[in-house]
């Protein structure tokens, strides 16, 4: 089980790691039993296209207790969600993140998805507000 | 960057006056030890002063050592090999039991396993809260029935040992028992001799440490792996007490008087046999109170230094090796690759647990909640281990737990 280079920088140094202290969403996947817990914040705010406005992610913070590939999937989705709407982010996949880290090893691959969870009802937590 | 390792438990590297006496094995001494020639004869004497040096360590004769290899096979050998040598012979067609614990490695576990599917009845032992079997229940589990008892002499992940010298007088006793019955009866009422309980251990993590003697801890069998020992890798062995049913697994070709067929690893035996007579009583004694001093250095430091641990090793009932920790609020796995990128070697548990993402059986077996075994850390120290090196330990690894207990949300 070896880690790709990108896995070890996003671990070694993690970006948008933190807490977003007025977030205007958060959203929390996994629990202690299974060992990883993920927590996405989100600040949110909006775009004009033509009339109607979107909604896009202009923050965007992760908290996340789990093995080195679950803090370098954290990472990795916030770098790529952060600017994104919310029609783009929910576009986003678990291959994507995957393909952004060089690959994960098989026995990993769930953190993604983990990752993916949390932003996932992060954006429904807002939806729903 | 000096690296450091504190992984033994994994494996550990080859003595040098090991390889030195391997080396003419793979070239002068090539022969094959079957063979009737000069060539033949050369290796065969190798292996048969290996065969001494492991019959010595075991206090057993050299027949009684069947070379495998290593712990796996040795522990999937005997299980599958007893059981069904008694099966076979087992005329009354009786369910036969065979007791082992929670915290055994996954090469007696499993194949218990696909013996308990073939039909045969399992008793799996729990352990106390420090690791360690109850000698009171593994009495109340033995049946009338049983026929096979593998008990693990250390624990690999947490170090602890088990009580192999008094389980196996238990068996002893009610062998004799038996035996007595089954003698003093008329003999015309005899009737067939009665089937004896085998009493199996994993001695892989316990030979560099304790004592291997199987007449005065009462062993019939008795696995060793030859790069548990500052030995080379895919060398072990297999002691079975003469008089043990045992059925070979791997067959065709005769050899260790047709226990188990195939070439035998020359050059890995010889190394084996110097691995074991390197573990004389002297040096294991100096050897145990030398890393013994090095771990409670490691243990003392990791207390003083990081708030919210608990020591899963129970010292006065472990090898002098292990040193097996919770870090809450961390992933194990990320203390591993924090630490390996600083260049010092551990283990979440064991090498195979790795590519598994379940908290280690053992830890949840001694009653630690899962979220605390998932943070968990072995540090297993070896013969080379320095007071600096757990200085440098000390130094790296609560940056380390600090960061990654910041990055964990609050729960």
């Amino acid at each position: 089980m070896l880690y790709t280079e990108q896995v070890i920088k996003h671990f070694k140094k993690p970006h948008n790691q933190g807490v977003i202290k007025n977030a205007d969403a958060i959203g929390q996947k996994g629990n202690l039993a299974c060992g990883d817990v993920m927590k996405i914040y989100l600040k949110i705010g909006k775009k004009k296209n033509g009339h109607e406005s979107e909604n896009f992610i202009k923050n965007i913070k992760f908290e996340t207790l789990g093995c080195a590939a679950a803090i370098a999937v954290s990472s990795a989705l916030t770098d790529r969600i952060k600017g994104m709407t919310f029609k783009e982010a929910l576009a986003v996949n678990k291959d994507d993140i995957v393909n952004d880290l060089g690959g994960l090893p098989a026995p990993k691959i769930h953190c993604s998805m983990l990752g993916l969870e949390a932003l996932h009802e992060a954006i429904e937590n807002y939806d729903k507000k | 960057m000096k690296k450091i390792y504190f992984d033994h438990s994994a494996t550990t590297p080859v003595d040098k006056d090991v390889l030195k006496v391997m080396l003419p094995y793979f070239t002068k001494n090539f022969g094959n030890p079957s063979s009737i020639h000069s060539f033949g004869q050369k290796a065969m004497t190798g292996v048969d002063q290996a065969r001494a040096q492991a019959a010595k360590f075991l206090n057993c004769k050299p027949d009684e050592i069947v070379f495998t290899s290593g712990s796996t096979e040795a522990n999937n050998l005997a299980i599958n090999g007893v059981v069904k040598a008694i099966n076979k012979r087992n005329k009354a067609a009786k369910k036969l039991h065979i007791i082992t614990s929670v915290i055994e490695h996954d090469s007696v576990l499993e194949p218990i396993a696909g013996l308990e599917r073939e039909g045969f009845e399992v008793t799996h032992l729990s352990v106390k809260s420090n690791g360690v079997i109850d000698p009171e229940e593994f009495k109340k589990a033995i049946k009338e029935n049983t026929v096979l008892v593998s008990i693990m002499y250390v624990n690999s992940e947490v170090g602890s040992i088990q009580p192999i010298r008094e389980i196996g007088k238990i068996i002893k006793k009610i062998n004799d028992n038996k035996l007595k019955t089954w003698q003093n009866r008329e003999p015309n009422e005899r009737g067939d001799k009665p089937e004896l309980i085998y009493f199996h251990t994993d001695a892989t993590q316990a030979a560099n440490f304790l004592s291997c003697d199987t007449q005065y801890n009462y062993i019939d069998l008795l696995s060793i792996s030859g790069h548990k020992i500052y030995g080379p890798k895919g060398a072990g062995l297999l002691f079975v007490k003469s008089g043990t049913p045992i059925i070979a697994s791997q067959l065709g070709g005769h050899h260790e008087n047709n226990r188990r067929s195939g070439t035998l690893n020359t050059a890995g035996i010889i190394g084996l046999g110097k691995a074991l007579e390197n573990l004389d009583q002297e040096k294991v004694e100096k050897n145990n109170q030398n890393i013994s001093k090095i771990r409670d250095l490691l243990v003392a430091g990791i207390q003083k230094n990081i708030p919210d641990v608990v020591l899963n090793t129970d010292r006065e009932n472990s090898t002098p090796a292990h040193a097996h920790f919770s870090f809450l609020g961390v992933e194990g796995e990320s203390i591993l690759i924090a630490l390996d990128l600083a260049g010092i070697a551990v283990s979440t548990g064991s090498a195979c647990a790795s590519n598994s993402l379940k908290a280690s059986h053992v830890v949840v077996a001694m009653g630690i909640k899962i979220e605390v075994a998932h943070s968990s850390i072995r540090f297993s120290l070896g013969k080379y281990n320095t007071i600096e090196e757990v200085e440098t330990l000390i130094r790296i690894l609560p940056p380390i737990i600090t960061r990654l207990r910041k990055m964990s949300p609050e729960l």
